[in-house]
């Protein structure tokens, strides 16, 4: 159960990645498969090269950064089809990551880590200290995410998400905010990934595959129990999807469901999640039922970016 | 979604948690009364993933503890658990042993082999299918592992299996090899492969899979070879089929590195029997259950490698097994 929340925890910060291209930017980044693993690549590479493992893991980040980059660019730059986009480089990635490795799995179990400290006073799986420190650190970085998305820079991303050719027309660079917007999110990702390798004591080559799925499911399920009314809510939402992803396999786990269903099970919860709180509440609450039904095929019409953003975009025009 | 208020989302998913939460505890309490009956043992098996050399080697787990005197339901308890092939779900099936009152945890492949070695400390963990648990920091070393850890390494005896090509086709002079670039395991065993096909005189043409689907294209890119070895890869072994198949159309002979892959179709190997390999592991942990300290228990590999043939897949491929080799064989497929 402890376990299950530091994983959580640990796999929010790829949530939040996530959670910037699919939710703001409103750009589907399959890139993440491949990223994710490149962090653990990175950092794994340069920790058993006997580099310190701080370091090893920004040059982790560093490397979902240029990751995400290359994405960007071939979108905005190559004009390819944004999720194609993602793929080709998620798909390149798992050569280079088998390149940065050497090999498809390197172990960390014996080597000084981020982790260690914790690990050696005993505080990783069993107490809550390691839950707590974990959760300070992540609720950090989802602070930074919320200042970052108020800037005058984060609302362009926003609005880029929200009405590209807009914010096009007020002179923003779309290209150079979508790019970024991709850079981030890939080193947050690669970051959570060199986090991970290191908590799992291993990286493998094999660590990233499905990874946006449970990304995705994360921020479903997240903004499903908390809302996404204001960017505070929705970021963390996101980190609380994550943690209850993995909530959720721990329980299907212990009540020994058959492993062969865990996906179905997770696409059906997740479904749910989408589903419930739109009927229950439409049912009781006849006043949002013309809400609800004038925009029912948009589940993400950005109330967060257009309420902080201050640009509202009529329904007609999306 | 966006326009409904948080309230009403959470009081929906809350009364959706409460229920599944209740109907969860209901289940989980069912298990743990079985279990605290009698004064059996409770024994954790974490498989990676479905695959049919690691379900054999359970399987063989298992049944050294029958023989063992041991009865499934009565004096052990197996409680097994599958991380479908993910890599953090082995982390926390690792994690959830931890706290599980267990006495001893078997890891069946190397991501739950390093997933329970990291996490679970004060229970012996027994692992196998482990090709090389040196390299893969599971043990300090396979003499002495040196800590709570030890088990079975499923390394094969490639230069013997290497060895029937040669005594099957004396002409060959090129080995194909497909692999998944994503196992550790079949890195090694290629390595391996290399070395024994020079020392054979043969030259070795490879290709790496990243999923079973690639394997038939894979096999088809190898060209003009003689012979296709088969590692003991779990994407190889998931769609032996394909290569199988392709083999068979043109005229390739194929050896396989373990038993299973012969039943699917190669025509030879000397090797790893897995359930075999399991059952060497339940003895190990039978005698770790007894008292025997794991940290000094070295690693075990299968001492004597078994030659499984079928000769009617030899056929297929348009060569006709030695009468010796048929001598030798201690399994013969039909």
């Amino acid at each position: 159960m402890i376990g299950a929340l530091e994983l959580g925890l640990l796999y929010g910060v790829m949530a939040l990645g996530v959670y910037l291209t699919f939710r703001v930017l409103n750009f589907p980044d399959l890139t993440v498969d491949g990223s994710l693993t490149t962090g653990a690549a990175v950092a794994a590479a340069l920790i058993t090269a006997g580099q310190n493992p701080l370091v090893a893991t920004l040059a982790g980040t560093g490397a979902g950064v240029v990751a995400g980059v290359i994405t960007g660019l071939l979108h905005t730059k190559g004009k390819i089809d944004g999720l194609l986009a993602g793929i080709l480089t998620m798909i390149a990635l798992w050569s280079i990551n088998l390149r940065i490795m050497g090999k498809a799995n390197t172990p960390l179990l014996r080597e000084e880590t981020l982790m260690s400290p914790l690990r050696d006073a005993g505080w990783i799986g069993k107490t809550w200290i390691a839950v707590l420190i974990f959760a300070v650190l992540v609720f950090a970085l989802k602070l930074v995410v919320d200042w970052f998305l108020s800037t005058d820079l984060g609302l362009a991303i926003q609005a880029t998400g929200n009405n590209e050719q807009m914010i096009r027309s007020f002179g923003v660079n779309t290209d150079g905010t979508k790019i970024l917007t991709l850079a981030i999110s890939n080193g947050l990702v690669a970051l959570a990934g060199a986090l991970v390798a290191q908590y799992q004591g291993f990286a493998d080559i094999s660590m990233g595959i499905g990874v946006i799925l449970i990304g995705l499911a994360s921020v479903i399920l997240g903004q499903a129990v908390l809302g996404q009314r204001t960017l505070f809510m929705a970021s963390l939402a996101v980190i609380v999807g994550s943690i209850l992803y993995r909530l959720i396999i721990f329980f299907a786990l212990s009540v020994g469901l058959n492993p062969n269903d865990m996906r179905a099970i997770t696409a059906i919860l997740v479904v749910l999640a989408l589903l419930l709180p739109r009927w229950g509440f439409l049912k009781k609450i006849p006043s949002l039922r013309d809400r609800g039904n004038r925009r029912p095929k948009d589940p993400e019409p950005d109330a967060v970016a257009s309420a902080t953003t201050g640009v509202t975009v009529p329904a007609a025009e999306r | 979604m966006a326009v409904t208020s948080i309230r009403g989302k959470a009081l929906a998913f809350a009364g959706l948690a409460a229920t599944a939460a209740l109907a969860l505890s209901a289940c989980s309490s069912d298990g743990s009364d079985a279990g605290s009956e009698s004064d059996s043992v409770s024994v954790g098996i974490s498989q990676f993933v479905q695959a049919p050399p690691l379900d054999a080697a359970v399987a063989g787990f298992k049944q050294a503890f029958a023989d063992a005197g041991y009865v499934e339901g009565e004096t052990v308890e197996f409680t097994e658990q599958n991380a479908n092939g993910e890599v953090p779900t082995a982390t926390t099936i690792a994690q959830t042993f931890a706290g599980d009152d267990l006495d001893l945890v078997l890891a069946v492949a190397t991501p739950s082999a390093q997933a329970a070695m990291q996490n679970i400390t004060d229970v012996p963990v027994l692992f196998t299918a482990v090709t090389d648990p040196v390299a893969a920091d599971i043990v300090e070393s396979n003499e002495a592992p040196g800590s709570n850890v030890t088990g079975t390494s499923d390394m094969s005896p490639v230069a013997e299996q290497i060895a029937l090509v040669t005594e099957i086709d004396p002409g060959a002079k090129k080995l194909g090899i497909v692999y998944s670039s994503g196992e550790v395991n079949s890195e090694v065993q290629v390595e391996l492969a290399r070395e024994a096909a020079a020392a054979e005189g043969m030259e070795v043409v490879e290709q790496t899979v990243t999923n079973a689907g690639e394997l038939k294209q894979a096999t088809e890119a190898l060209g003009d070879v003689d012979a296709i070895y088969t590692p003991s890869d779990n994407l190889v072994v998931s769609g032996l089929g394909s290569i199988i198949s392709v083999a068979e159309e043109r005229g390739i002979l194929v050896i396989g590195s373990d038993a299973q892959h012969v039943e699917g179709g190669a025509a030879a190997t000397l090797g790893i029997d897995y359930e075999q390999l399991g059952y060497q592991t339940g003895e190990m942990a039978v005698r770790v259950l007894e008292g025997a300290d794991p940290a000094t228990m070295a690693v075990e590999t299968q001492g004597e490698f078994e030659m499984t043939v079928n000769p009617a897949a030899a056929e297929r491929f348009g060569f006709e097994l030695p009468q010796e080799m048929l001598d030798r064989a201690a399994n013969v497929i039909e």
